[in-house]
């Protein structure tokens, strides 16, 4: 009897435990197959390499090479916590910086691997490698570093990648994820949608102790397209080179299509700093810093543009007819108006001018009195239609507008009445009037094309620019053309320093105070007052090719600071037209990252800053010897070109 | 040696059944450990198997009767060794258990098993009365308390818990009386506190991650999250042998002993499990009815012994895979591979064939 009792309890207990298998293996096998495949499937990102930069020629200016970055897997905190003092010393991290990390992902999920230290040095990879079996939660993680020109040269264009923010996340719409990659300035940003690959996925088998046993299938990453520009890499060589160590802008347009061939600002940041993560420090320095070197200056120094601006007087004095194309003024060397005494920048006085002579002295009464003819509205429609006070639509995240003052503005933003004195000023591109280098580029090539606005661009494109006609007469045209012809090749011209021998450069000077300018009153007072010098210039005279406009801040004279550097682009322009020199290798791409600042700097930071003078280009620097290029379209040899023979 | 103990009066279920279920065992140790370092493991079970097999036949054919006289003196060389084990023992684990025998290790306190079986069989048979007095009580709790407070100094609680139900099963088959029954029930609730404050912390541990065991997924709640995993992946067909990724990549604790079952329910599903636990309830409700069908009270005692220790040893097992019970390394009686444990089985198994093939009364 009692033994029936153990019996029937026997098979009581033996059916409860099978309903505990029924319940575990039937009823809740799915969530236990998860948890098993979490256990042993390991996966890790394939980061597809982003789209190379190309210039007009097919040259690389930017591309990726290989490197690797230290990974943490967090899908056990507590194991991570134990490992960390470990993984600090191994790394030769601080264990804050490791904990700061962390905690500034704590509201990613768990299994989530994240980036403890993006450049692994082979130390580090050998500390990995060798503690695979008791600190399972490292692993390596193969990535695409960026490698920019060095110098900083063309960095305002390229731009620079970084680790995806919270807002781009959300414009993304679901594009991009946390820890991604993508572009956040210049071209990296505009185009990142087309730049950017899709990341693929490593998906490996590994056993209790995180060793790696076998692999599964695997999502491959698809690379980002390369992107082809309009730049021409000789002469944005020229460019960057002419300003290094000045403060300013140099923006070289192909007027018949909008294509950008240079663009350059200085002062310049290193992008190939910002191609590992940057430390807090370096990046509040680089904001902070006074000459303001994340500046794109090509497009967002918006300043005076001083007697630049009288081109744009004069296209609208004969398009206006509001005074006979014969106009003249007898210049004194100052005039008064509406009780005050406006001074010529040449005391001596130019004497009697009409507009070609006063285009090509640069006579301030002419235009003082011109301005008062054609008054504030009349201008400021000009200025509005030939490309001032609003964008010109560069394909470059953060182009400013400028400003084009006019009574209508000046009511809207002051709640003031215009005074006619200031149209004084306006005349010759002072007072309120803000414009940036690639308006001017812009207004000038249009001007000189007759009124066909091409929007500037960047990217190369079988497709023409969008563009903006304004017509202008021929008679306006060929004036203002002759006008700045003889700036650079009549006697007694302002630019007439810049004289290139058989080619027809046209241009025009300016000289703008900085008064306006708050930024720059925070520096030094003496660099603070000294004018800006600009210029802008075009070639040949009959079907313009190529317009450059160059700013350098605190130059304080066009002719001297500004005129040169567009004469060098130019005649680098002509000389390479004409097979004088050959196409530059870009040696720029066979240096290995973390080679110090590069010569090309260094050298240029030695030399006065007074090199508007004639002969003081630098010599291309070609920084370390030159190995075979990944693209190049020239067999040409590394040797580096003189460009001032 | 007797007369009628020819072939034929052998339990062949029985024997059938053990073989299937060791058979089980080898397949399951290979599978867990051909692709690892430990490859080769389910040979070495073989020739345990064959080993305890042979010693099993050997056992039976001595009357058990003669067995049960040496009682006394069994129980004191199980004393002996006992204290032996404590003074020159081997530690391994944090515990000393083995001792050096003829090369191997031999784990004392499986033998000790054994002798407790015999002892408590001899004691209840010769309490003749119907129901269980005080004084009989007391005395198989003396008895039982000296080998079980040294199994406890080893520290071995597993096993000490395992003599456990040999003294319920046998004080309840000799007519324990209910209110003697629930004195002893409401002590053990008494001690209980006590014995919590003298436990080791490990063994604490494995205590509280049992009841909350996802506070600490990789502490010591791990194996049993593992092991749960294992077994409720395993679905109902399972992943099939050589295929389990909980097993085959490490993530099983011990998945060819303590754990083989999770091993084998993740590779051979709930279909493996259910004909498994069928088995076990074939071969403890045939050891029951070799009890009933036993000669004298002698031989009823010393089979439900065993059934009770074997039958205590596959509940707890089993519950403890699925999470049932927290963890406590009692091995899975004829599966889990260990050579003590197993030749400890045989020869229990052993006392049992031989009550069976001198069941008929002359």
């Amino acid at each position: 009897m009692r033994l029936t009792v153990i019996s029937y309890t026997l098979v009581g207990l033996m059916a409860l435990l099978l309903l505990g298998f029924w319940k575990l293996q039937i009823v809740n096998s799915d969530r236990y197959t998860q948890l098993a495949e979490r256990n042993r499937v390991r996966s890790i990102p394939i980061i597809a390499p982003r789209g190379a930069m190309l210039d007009r020629y097919g040259r690389v200016i930017v591309d990726n090479y290989p490197s690797f970055s230290v990974l943490l897997l967090r899908d056990d905190p507590q194991q991570v916590e134990r490992l960390l003092p470990q993984i600090a010393d191994g790394l030769s991290l601080t264990l804050d910086d490791i904990q700061q990390q962390l905690e500034s992902v704590k509201a990613l999920a768990h299994f989530q691997p994240i980036v403890i230290k993006p450049e692994a040095t082979p130390g580090d990879i050998a500390f990995i490698e060798s503690h695979r079996a008791d600190i399972p939660v490292l692993e390596m993680l193969m990535v695409h570093r960026r490698r920019y020109p060095h110098g900083g040269f063309m960095a305002h264009v390229s731009g620079y990648v970084g680790e995806v923010s919270s807002d781009q996340i959300e414009e993304s719409g679901g594009r991009n994820r946390p820890g991604d990659i993508v572009g956040k300035a210049g071209l990296e940003r505009q185009y990142n949608d087309h730049l950017m690959g899709v990341d693929g996925m490593r998906r490996s088998v590994v056993n209790s102790v995180g060793r790696e046993v076998g692999r599964l299938e695997q999502t491959d990453a698809v690379p980002g397209k390369p992107i082809r520009l309009t730049i021409d890499y000789d002469l944005q060589l020229v460019a960057e080179e002419a300003l290094v160590g000045k403060k300013g802008a140099v923006v070289a347009v192909d007027p018949k299509t909008g294509d950008v061939i240079a663009m350059a600002s200085q002062p310049s940041y290193d992008p190939n700093d910002f191609a590992v993560r940057i430390s807090k420090e370096e990046w509040q320095d680089l904001n902070e810093d006074q000459e303001r070197p994340l500046l794109d200056r090509a497009i967002q120094a918006q300043l005076a543009p001083g007697s630049v601006f009288k081109i744009l007087m004069s296209t609208a004095m004969l398009e206006s007819k509001g005074v006979p194309a014969d106009y003249h003024v007898f210049c004194p060397g100052s005039a008064e108006f509406y009780g005050r005494v406006f001074h010529d920048w040449d005391a001596k006085g130019h004497g009697e001018m009409n507009l070609h002579k006063a285009i090509v002295h640069s006579c301030d009464v002419f235009f003082y009195n011109l301005g008062k003819q054609l008054g504030i509205d009349r201008i400021s429609f000009y200025a509005g239609n030939l490309g001032l006070g609003h964008k010109t639509g560069i394909d470059l995240p953060g182009e400013e507008p400028g400003v084009m003052p006019s009574a209508a503005w000046k009511e809207r933003v002051f709640h003031q009445k215009w005074y006619p004195g200031e149209t004084i000023s306006v005349a010759i591109g002072q007072g309120a009037i803000a414009v940036t280098p690639i308006q001017v580029a812009y207004m000038i090539g249009g001007i000189v094309m007759g009124g066909r606005f091409h929007q500037p661009h960047l990217l190369l494109s079988d497709k023409p620019a969008p563009e903006i006609d304004f017509p202008i007469s021929d008679s306006t045209v060929d004036t203002v053309t002759e006008g700045m012809y003889g700036v650079v090749n009549e006697p007694g011209g302002t630019a007439g320093a810049s004289k290139l021998p058989g080619i027809e450069l046209c241009g025009k000077t300016g000289s703008a105070q900085v008064i306006s300018e708050q930024g720059l009153k925070r520096a030094g007072k003496q660099s603070a007052l000294k004018d800006n010098a600009w210029f802008v210039g075009f070639a040949p005279r009959q079907n313009p090719e190529i317009v450059v406009a160059v700013l350098v801040q605190g130059g304080e004279h066009g002719s001297s600071a500004a005129a040169p550097i567009a004469r060098n682009v130019v005649k680098a322009y002509y000389d390479k037209k004409q097979g004088k020199i050959p196409p530059q290798q870009l040696t720029t791409q066979a240096v290995p990252p973390g080679v110090p600042p590069s010569f090309v700097a260094a050298a240029a930071r030695n030399t006065k800053p007074d090199a508007g003078a004639e002969e003081t280009v630098p010599t291309n620097p070609a920084p370390v010897p030159a190995k075979p290029q990944p693209v190049s379209t020239t067999p040409q040899s590394t040797a580096p070109a003189t460009r001032n023979p | 040696m007797n007369e009628g103990t020819g072939i034929r009066d052998y339990d062949w279920w029985l024997l059938t059944l053990i073989l299937a279920i060791c058979g089980i065992g080898v397949l399951e140790i290979w599978s867990a450990t051909h692709a690892s370092h430990l490859a080769g493991m389910h040979w070495k079970q073989t020739w345990w198997i064959a080993l305890g097999f042979g010693l099993m036949l050997l056992l039976s054919r001595l009357d058990y009767h003669s067995v049960l006289d040496k009682a006394p003196i069994l129980y004191l060389i199980g004393i002996i060794a006992l204290l032996a084990v404590l003074v020159a023992g081997n530690t391994r684990y944090g515990a000393k258990r083995w001792l050096p025998v003829m090369g191997e290790f031999l784990q004392v306190s499986e033998i000790a098993k054994l002798i407790i079986i015999v002892s408590l069989a001899r004691f209840f048979a010769e309490v003749r009365t119907e129901r269980l007095a005080v004084a009989d009580l007391c005395k198989a709790a003396v008895l039982i308390t000296v080998p079980v407070g040294l199994i406890l100094l080893q520290p071995d609680l597993g096993t000490a818990m395992v003599l456990v139900p040999v003294v319920v099963v046998g004080a309840y088959l000799a007519g324990i009386q209910w209110k003697h029954a629930a004195v002893m029930v409401l002590a053990a609730a008494l001690m209980l506190p006590i014995g919590w404050h003298h436990l080791k912390p490990y063994q604490k541990e494995r205590v509280t991650t049992f009841l909350r065991p996802e506070e600490d997924p990789k502490g010591s709640g791990y194996q049993i999250l593992q092991s749960k995993i294992a077994v409720g992946s395993g679905g109902f067909w399972g992943k099939g042998l050589g295929h389990g990724s909980q097993n085959q990549l490490g993530f099983v604790p011990v998945r060819y002993s303590d754990f083989i079952l999770a091993a084998l329910a993740e590779e051979l599903g709930f279909a493996g499990v259910f004909v498994t636990l069928v088995l076990y309830t074939a071969l403890l409700l045939r050891l029951i009815q070799n009890a009933q069908h036993a000669k004298d009270r002698a031989g009823m005692f010393l089979v439900m012994g065993v059934a009770a220790i074997l039958g205590f040893h596959v509940l707890v097992n089993v519950a403890m895979v699925i999470g049932f019970m927290p963890v406590t390394g009692i091995p899975l009686p004829l599966m889990s591979y260990g050579g003590s444990a197993m030749l400890f089985v045989f020869l229990a198994l052993g006392l049992v064939m031989n009550v069976r093939l001198r069941r008929f009364v002359n």
